[in-house]
């Protein structure tokens, strides 16, 4: 069978989809963003939610979502995407709101958004992308760096006695009673992207559905502020990154109410 | 036995040379260019044993730039 006859719209099994726009994304080759804002493209696509879907962006990487993702979008100021989500989705019941962080947004800034719109129980979804260290200013310490790992604020490697230890805030969150699901997921292989999709599926119908605060954290690489290529950062994460946040549901009920 | 043919497309345009197709690709059908680069200077993907693909999707599942279409057809008659 030539590629011609293979190549044809009836044969079609995967294809861009239609909710990202034509943009070319800002972010590094390989970077763990462009697959997730890929996910939720698919999901509104699927879900026929592109109307009714609210995503509230951050400060970080990902504060061009909104050139990425033919949605709605509010641009937060930096860690206060909760609280911009909590106003959005009190004040639009019937729509679709999540939040989409980094780990310097969610868990150093936002540190306090993030706990109270959780302890709220607020109808939204967080998705929460860890990749241990600031990428868009030049790879410093995050509060979620590794220890012993080296950034450029920590050149000889994280101290446990200067800088403290790795705050695993997802753990934290799923103490709370407001939130309903809590997961850690990571995009490295096509069957992890599968499984962060059906995560963050399950988080969208929790906030549609009115039952409470569900997190997804997605464990990704920063290969630039690794300064490893993209596929030894994902050798990297798997070694590294997975003992201290290791993958799986830390809660799930079906509501908080 | 059904036998399966796949095929991809992959935009060269927008592909930034990330290597994570090729990593995740089961049937080392693709590669990236080792000399030819895009406009924007990124040693582009592309299948260099196109005959070997069989449509699983895995390269265009984990592809962060979204550039990858698959075709798949599963051959009933032999």
């Amino acid at each position: 069978m030539t590629q011609e006859e293979i190549i044809r719209p009836e044969n079609k099994v995967y294809s861009r989809p239609t909710f990202l726009t034509d943009n070319y994304t800002h972010y590094c080759p390989g970077c763990s963003h462009g697959v997730v804002h890929k996910i939720i493209a698919e999901l509104v696509d699927e879900m026929g939610i592109g109307e009714k879907s609210l995503g509230i962006a951050p400060v970080g990487c990902a504060v061009f979502a909104y050139n990425y993702i033919d949605i709605d979008w509010i641009e937060a100021a930096h860690g206060r995407a909760p609280a911009l989500a909590t106003a959005a989705s009190r004040l639009n019941p019937d729509m679709l709101v999540f939040t989409y962080q980094g780990d310097g947004d969610l868990s150093a800034i936002g540190t306090a958004e993030t706990i109270h719109a959780c302890n709220r129980g607020e109808n939204i979804a967080i998705i929460f992308i860890n990749n241990g260290i600031y990428g868009m200013t030049g790879g410093q310490m995050a509060p979620t760096t590794l220890l012993g790992m080296k950034t450029a604020t920590t050149p000889y490697g994280r101290d446990a006695v200067l800088n403290g230890y790795p705050l695993a805030i997802t753990n934290l969150l799923a103490q709370l009673d407001g939130t309903c699901y809590v997961t850690r997921q990571a995009v490295h292989t096509a069957a992890a992207v599968r499984k962060t999709k059906a995560a963050i599926k399950h988080a969208f119908e929790n906030a549609i559905n009115k039952c409470g605060t569900s997190v997804v954290e997605i464990v990704s690489t920063c290969n630039s502020g690794w300064k490893l290529s993209p596929a030894k950062s994902n050798e990297w994460m798997v070694e590294h990154m997975f003992e201290k946040y290791p993958l799986g549901d830390l809660k799930n009920v079906e509501s908080i109410h | 036995m059904a036998k399966v043919y796949g095929a991809v497309t992959i935009d060269s345009d927008r592909c930034k040379g990330c290597d994570l197709c090729v990593v995740a690709c089961p049937t080392d059908t693709l590669s990236l260019q080792p000399k030819e680069v895009n406009d924007r200077g990124y040693h582009y993907a592309y299948p260099a044993h196109p005959e070997t693909c069989i449509g699983c999707a895995a390269c265009a599942t984990v592809c962060p730039d979204a550039c990858i279409e698959v075709y798949r057809v599963v051959d009933r008659q032999k």
